[in-house]
This record gives structure tokens, C-alpha cells and sequence, in this order.
């Protein structure tokens, strides 16, 4: 029996009258009904220690949603999600940069977020610089950077400094080609490991299919089937194929 | 109790990401130009003059050491306006950061806050600067400043994560910020000695009810007057801003993991 590293209990996630708005206008709400939309409802499941999940469904079904709940940015309306300890981080467009910063210290504040000590990025900082491979941009504010140096940085710093869990949101398609493929075979190698765990959400079924172990459908916030990938993504496929 | 363990504890965890983005921030700040950190400098200095004329020359106002009394002022008040305008869109600034990744989000402040309190000692080295050059007699009640500031200090974190909260959701909550600070600028006896200047009673609540009327008070006593400050209205204001902290981080915890869904 291996152990398990994410268990996911009953997941509701409401978007509710958490609207941005004015003062003048707050006094209306304060009233009024809200609006409620649910973006997760009731979904669970349960995640073994170096099992790679692929999540997909189609737009608007949740699954960003449910990533981001997993990474604590989100929190539960109802229901639980216990990581038992592991580190997690969200591998999305970006992991968090301060861009008037330079990516060097980027590199250093993502760190420290996701619970390194200074010493042990500045071992990593060379490989992160190297693998991301933007030249001088590095000491160069984020914010002068291209979209593709940006994610090229981003990615290299979730995939060098390791975390436990890795939460991977459509990110397969960032920078040229080269990177890309680059990219592509440093995921592998990670999520090879078998002490990773990763969730990974992606339209592009045949990078799901060649990844993962199994795969979550998500359907309107609700959890359509789970299993292997194989039989799932045949049905995925037959039901998008039918609703069109 | 459980919130405040909370709290220390991400401190704990967390501040050296807080010193580390604060450093980086004022780097980033002078690395525009080289004239740059000049301009900590400069521009309370200018400032300075600017009231001093206005309120010396115009509204002849007689306050011994007048330049060294308008610094203190405008440091204590630069401070405080600042910790409560930067508060407000802090989320909405670090939206990148927010959506991305968990931090607790009063560690935000803390950054900014150290950004803040460095640019503060900045404009207290003048003021010394000044004391010194103005010959204003200096007596070992200055030390006094560090209780003052450490109050202070809790005082604005107070006000900063309350307001840091709500500006997450009201639009336009920084023009109402804006408008009070303004008319509290002129209530604060920045460029006025209000015991002097304002009759009894006013006089006498603006300097209890208004907060930062009273420590720009109680810094002028122990810097240029060389008296004691006062103990009580000191331990008043601490209890005041520990029990802002408390609700503000109260506020936070609870409500922390939903911003990223408004932003």
C-alpha cells in the first residue's frame, strides 16, 4: 500500500458576492441576493505518492479551479483537502513574479515561497539560469521580458527547485520550439520520479494520455468518471465529439 | 489566540522572504537612475521647505527650531500616509503573486512596510542632520523615539491590514483614503504646534483622539524638548493598535484564500 498525497473530501467552490465593487454600490449588496456561481461541486478523490493525475474536461468545467484550491490560493467553501504535508507548488503562466524585480531575485523570492532557504537556491540558481536560457534578461526586471522569456523562466524555476506535489496547468505549449521540446523531456524526467506527485490540466489529450496514470474527467464542476486513461479519454472523446 | 500563534509563526516562516522582496524593491527603485536614491532624500527635504515657507513666512508661524520641528512632522506623517496608501491596493498590486502561489498576505505588508520604515530612518538621519546644524540641545530623552516608533509601527500595521482588506473588494476605496489623509494632514500639526496654535478644548482631543497628532507630538517632546513623552497616552495607543493587529489579522485568516477569486 503506497502512501497517499492528496486526498480531496467533498470540494465545493463558490464564486459569491466576492464581486469587486464601489462603496455606493455596496450598500445595494448588502441587501440584494447574490449572485452564486459554483465553479466545484462536491468533488472527490484521493492521489498516491508519485502518481501523475491529468485532469481535463472542457472550458469552464473546473479544473483550474481545482488546481488552485489544491495550491491554498483558493479556499473550500465546503469539504477538505489534505496534502499531508507535502510541498506543493502551481506550475501555471508565471509562478508569482514581482516584475519590476529582476528575474535573479525572482528566482530567489519564488524560492523562498515555496519553502527553500536562501542557501539551497543559491546552490540551484546556475540551473535554473541555465535551463530557462535567457541570457542577460536574468538581471533585467521581469517586466522588459517577452511573454515566451517569462514562462521559459517560470517554468525552469517549478522544475528545478522540486517540490513534492506539482500542479501543471497547460504550460506544455510555452516559449519556441526548441524549448518546448525541451521542456517537454525535463516534464518527463520530473514526473518520472517516483516520489512526485503531479496533477497536470491539459486540452491536448495525447500528452494526458502518454503521461498520466490516471485521469480525472471534470464536467460542470463535478467529477464525470476517473480511471485509466485509455478507457476515459476514448468516452471524453466520444462525449465532446456527440455534444457538438 | 489561535490566529495570533498563527501569525508568529508565519513571521517566522516568512520574514526573510519579507526582507528579501523589501531590499529588492528599493533596489529596484534606484536602479532607474543613479539620481535616484537621491530622491529619498530630496523629496522630504523639499517638502520641508515648502511648509517651512508657507507656514513660516506667509502664516508667520514662531516655533523654536522650526526646520528640525516640520522634519519630525513630516517624518512621522510620511509614515503613517504612506503605510495606509500603500495598504489599500497591496492585493490588487500583487495580483501576479497572489494567484499563483500561497503566502499569507499580511507578509505583503511587512514587506511593504520595511520599504517604508527604511525610507523612515532615512528622513530621521536628516532630522538628526538638521538637530545638529540648528543646535537644538539634545538630551537623553531622545531615546525615548524607539518605544514611540515601535507604537507607531503597530498603530499603521493595524490600520494597514484592515484597510488592506477592504480594498481588495471596494473599488474606490483609495479616493475616500486619499480625502482623509488629506484632512488629516491639516489636523495633524505637521507645519503647527497644535497645543499652541488651536484654543483648549480642540487642542486637546486632537491630540488624544488623532493618533498621529499624538506621536508627531511626543516626538517633537523627546527630540526637540527634551522631555519625557507621555506614558500613558503611549500604552493608550499600544493597546489600541494591538487590538487593530488582532482584528486585522482575524480579518485576514479568514478571509485570505478568497482574494485570488476577486482580483
Amino acid at each position: 500500500m503506497k502512501n497517499i498525497a492528496i486526498s480531496v473530501k467533498n470540494l465545493h467552490i463558490t464564486y459569491k458576492g466576492l464581486k469587486k465593487t464601489s462603496i455606493r454600490a455596496s450598500w445595494k449588496y448588502m441587501f440584494n441576493k447574490r449572485e452564486k456561481f459554483e465553479a466545484l461541486k462536491g468533488v472527490s478523490f484521493e492521489l498516491e505518492e508519485g502518481k501523475i493525475l491529468g485532469v481535463i474536461g472542457k472550458n469552464g468545467s473546473g479544473k483550474s479551479t481545482l488546481l488552485k484550491a489544491i495550491a491554498r490560493i483558493f479556499s473550500p467553501d465546503k469539504g477538505s483537502i489534505n496534502l499531508h504535508g507535502h510541498k506543493v507548488s502551481l506550475l501555471s503562466i508565471g509562478v508569482g513574479f514581482n516584475k519590476k524585480l529582476t528575474g535573479r531575485e525572482n528566482i530567489f523570492l519564488s524560492g523562498l515561497l515555496l519553502g527553500y532557504t536562501e542557501e539551497q537556491i543559491q546552490k540551484k540558481v546556475k540551473e535554473i539560469i541555465e535551463f530557462a536560457d535567457i541570457g542577460n534578461f536574468i538581471d533585467k526586471p521581469v517586466k522588459t521580458y517577452s511573454s515566451g522569456m517569462y514562462s521559459k523562466l517560470a517554468f525552469a524555476i517549478t522544475a528545478i527547485l522540486e517540490t513534492d506535489i506539482t500542479l501543471i496547468d497547460e504550460v506544455l505549449s510555452v516559449g519556441d520550439a526548441k524549448f518546448k521540446e525541451k521542456s517537454y523531456n525535463k516534464m518527463k524526467e520530473l514526473i518520472s520520479s517516483d516520489k512526485r506527485t503531479v496533477i497536470i490540466v491539459s486540452h491536448s489529450l495525447s500528452t494526458i494520455k502518454e503521461l498520466c496514470d490516471e485521469v480525472l474527467w471534470l464536467h460542470e464542476g463535478k467529477i464525470m468518471k476517473i480511471g485509466k486513461p485509455e478507457e476515459i479519454i476514448k468516452e471524453y472523446e466520444m462525449f465532446m465529439h456527440d455534444t457538438k | 489566540m489561535k490566529d495570533i500563534k498563527l501569525f508568529f509563526q508565519n513571521i517566522k516562516k516568512y520574514y526573510k522572504y519579507a526582507i528579501r522582496s523589501a531590499k529588492a524593491e528599493l533596489k529596484s527603485e534606484v536602479s532607474d537612475s543613479y539620481l535616484n536614491w537621491l530622491w529619498w532624500i530630496i523629496e522630504p527635504l523639499c517638502f520641508m521647505l515648502i511648509y517651512a515657507f508657507i507656514f513660516g513666512y506667509v502664516f508667520k508661524a514662531r516655533e523654536p527650531y522650526f526646520a528640525a520641528f516640520i522634519f519630525i512632522g513630516l517624518t512621522a506623517w510620511d509614515f503613517f500616509s504612506r503605510m495606509l496608501k500603500g495598504s489599500v491596493k497591496l492585493i490588487i498590486n500583487n495580483r501576479d503573486l497572489v494567484t499563483k502561489v500561497y503566502i499569507p498576505k499580511y507578509i505583503l505588508l511587512l514587506s511593504k512596510s520595511f520599504t517604508y520604515l527604511f525610507k523612515m530612518f532615512i528622513s530621521l538621519a536628516i532630522a538628526f542632520l538638521l538637530m545638529i546644524i540648528t543646535n537644538v540641545p539634545l538630551t537623553l530623552n531622545i531615546l525615548y523615539i524607539i518605544p514611540i516608533l515601535i507604537i507607531l509601527y503597530i498603530i499603521c500595521f493595524g490600520f494597514g491590514l484592515i484597510i488592506m482588506h477592504f480594498g481588495v473588494f471596494l473599488d474606490d476605496l483609495s479616493n475616500l483614503i486619499n480625502i482623509f489623509l488629506r484632512m488629516l494632514l491639516y489636523f495633524s500639526g505637521v507645519f503647527y504646534n497644535i497645543s499652541t496654535r488651536l484654543s483648549g478644548e480642540i487642542s486637546y482631543y486632537l491630540l488624544r483622539m488623532n493618533p498621529i497628532a499624538f506621536f508627531i507630538n511626543e516626538l517633537r517632546k523627546v527630540m526637540i524638548y527634551g522631555i519625557n513623552p507621555s506614558f500613558e497616552g503611549l500604552f493608550f495607543w499600544f493597546i489600541i493598535g494591538s487590538i487593530l493587529c488582532i482584528l486585522g489579522i482575524k480579518i485576514i485568516h479568514k478571509n485570505e484564500n478568497s482574494y485570488a477569486k476577486v482580483i
